[in-house]
């Protein structure tokens, strides 16, 4: 019962259970952030270390939020991608920063694999916050937790996600996540941006066209096209793109008449969403930063409150 | 059904008694404070702070607002408890800043939970004063802690597992106590 393991590496192989579990817990962090102190001693004189290979301003800052709401000690190490190229350094500054004794390292790597073959490695707990493509199982697990807020998450739901299926971490995290919930999610995106092994998962519909994912949906997710992870154009034009796949009123109200619509920022505005639909009053968009850190705060608490055994 | 192995305390008659008279004496011990909360430590904590409250409405015709605490983000015992305990709600609505709060819990044993609950309420704001209610005060005190209500003092040595049982979570009211390596019950 519960979440028990060492670690948090992705939702690809998270049950039922433990997901919920999560989320429930996730929800009684919430109220910590309305508290005149927004402070609790539960992970006093434990070590977080945010170990991040890549540029990040948001889920740092938010891991470092909630490390810190919890009383831990937070130390931010951001490492150019340009001084670790090869998988044997990357072995080393892991060794370096093991030998500080840690207690938690929360990392981000552009490589696939990296949290796991650093959790393997040292005695920390591990939290992957995003590697490559993979999994950024703490962004899948807080977009559920913005659902919940507004949306029965179980059977009967149903998800569009719209964009950059393909480079896309949080995508690959909340297929993963919503469809062992039994959640039904349609994707959509340019061919060239969509895996093609996605048709074999259970609960997940290919859809061609946008107008086909979002009729009836009751959460629209929508993805940044991630411009700096694409070797080349992988569709004409950036005008090109927004006609065609970009969510503005008109495609949204083909989706159901409460039909939320979720981003996980940053924005590229008027391009994958205008402006009128990510400013509108079915946007969700900041209540996910919001749930962000409960739900981050959830995990450091449920990883880091005691040693394992 | 459990007579042989638990030696039951207080029935629910009892317990009802006891309640009663833990409500007459906040209201009398605060007469003159106008600004009087209620914060239930959960679970069971919560469920007598709820009854109170009831109580006081009735016969003293004041309203108290009620809080609900969770104490697990204050526990001592954080690093070495061997599973994962659960963090539920906290819903304090309004400010302790100035006010009287009645903090109530079942059982007073160590005095580890009463000093988890007073540093989370200090967080909140700065009560004018706290009081502690529980129903049962077992003794064995770990923490140099008193209450200012007590239902029942049950002398009990630490091999004692002292039990309180409401309806809201048990299906019934008793007050218990039993050996702690008896394997009836939970």
């Amino acid at each position: 019962m519960g979440f028990e393991r060492k670690d948090l590496l992705g939702t690809r192989d998270l049950s039922a259970i433990e997901i919920r579990s999560l989320l429930e817990s996730a929800e009684s962090f919430k109220e910590i952030a309305e508290r005149p102190l927004k402070k609790v001693p539960a992970l006093r004189g434990k070590t977080v270390v945010n170990l991040f290979f890549e540029p990040s301003t948001r889920t740092r800052t938010s891991f470092e939020i909630a490390a810190k709401r919890l009383s831990a000690d937070a130390v931010n190490m951001s490492v150019s991608t340009s001084s670790v190229v090869k998988g044997e350094s990357l072995l080393d500054t892991v060794d370096n920063i093991q030998a500080m004794a840690p207690d938690i390292i929360v990392v981000r790597h552009k490589f696939v694999g990296a949290a796991h073959m650093i959790a393997g490695r040292v005695g920390a707990r591990v939290v992957n916050a995003g590697d490559g493509a993979n999994e950024h199982p703490t962004q899948a697990l807080l977009d559920m937790l913005t659902i919940s807020e507004h949306k029965r998450l179980g059977p009967g739901l149903t998800v569009a996600i719209i964009g950059d299926i393909a480079h896309s971490r949080v995508a690959r995290s909340n297929i993963w996540a919503l469809t062992t919930l039994g959640v039904t999610v349609r994707v959509c995106a340019p061919p060239t941006m969509l895996p093609r092994e996605l048709e074999k998962i259970p609960g997940l519909v290919v859809c061609e066209r946008p107008e086909e994912a979002l009729a009836g949906v009751d959460v629209v997710m929508m993805l940044r096209i991630q411009l700096e992870r694409q070797d080349r154009l992988l569709f004409p034009s950036i005008r090109d793109y927004a006609r065609i796949f970009g969510l503005n009123r008109q495609r949204l109200d083909l989706a159901a008449a409460d039909a939320i619509v979720m981003h996980p920022g940053p924005i590229n505005r008027g391009v994958e969403i205008t402006s009128e639909v990510a400013d509108g009053s079915r946007a969700v968009i900041l209540n996910q930063v919001s749930n962000g850190v409960a739900l981050r705060m959830a995990v450091l608490f449920l990883l880091g409150g005691q040693s394992y055994e | 059904m459990l007579q042989t192995e638990e030696n039951s305390v207080c029935s629910a008659q009892d317990v009802a008694q006891l309640l009663k008279r833990m409500a007459f004496e906040i209201v009398e011990r605060n007469l003159v404070s106008e600004k009087l909360v209620l914060v239930g430590i959960l679970t069971r904590g919560v469920s007598l702070a709820r009854r109170l409250q009831k109580i006081i409405g009735e016969t003293a015709n004041r309203d108290l607002p009620l809080g609900v605490l969770d104490i697990t983000l204050y526990r001592d015992d954080l690093s070495s408890a061997t599973h994962h305990p659960v963090v539920r709600k906290t819903e304090i609505p309004f400010s302790l800043d100035g006010v009287t709060v009645i903090l109530v819990d079942d059982v007073l044993y160590t005095g580890r939970t009463v000093r988890a609950a007073l540093d989370s309420l200090i967080d909140f704001g700065r009560p004018q004063s706290i009081q502690l209610a529980v129903l049962v005060d077992r003794g064995c005190r770990e923490l140099p802690i008193a209450a200012d209500f007590v239902g029942v003092s049950v002398p009990a040595s630490a091999q004692d597992r002292v039990m309180v049982r409401v309806e809201e979570s048990d299906g019934f009211d008793r007050i218990t106590v039993m050996p702690r390596d008896s394997t009836s019950g939970e």
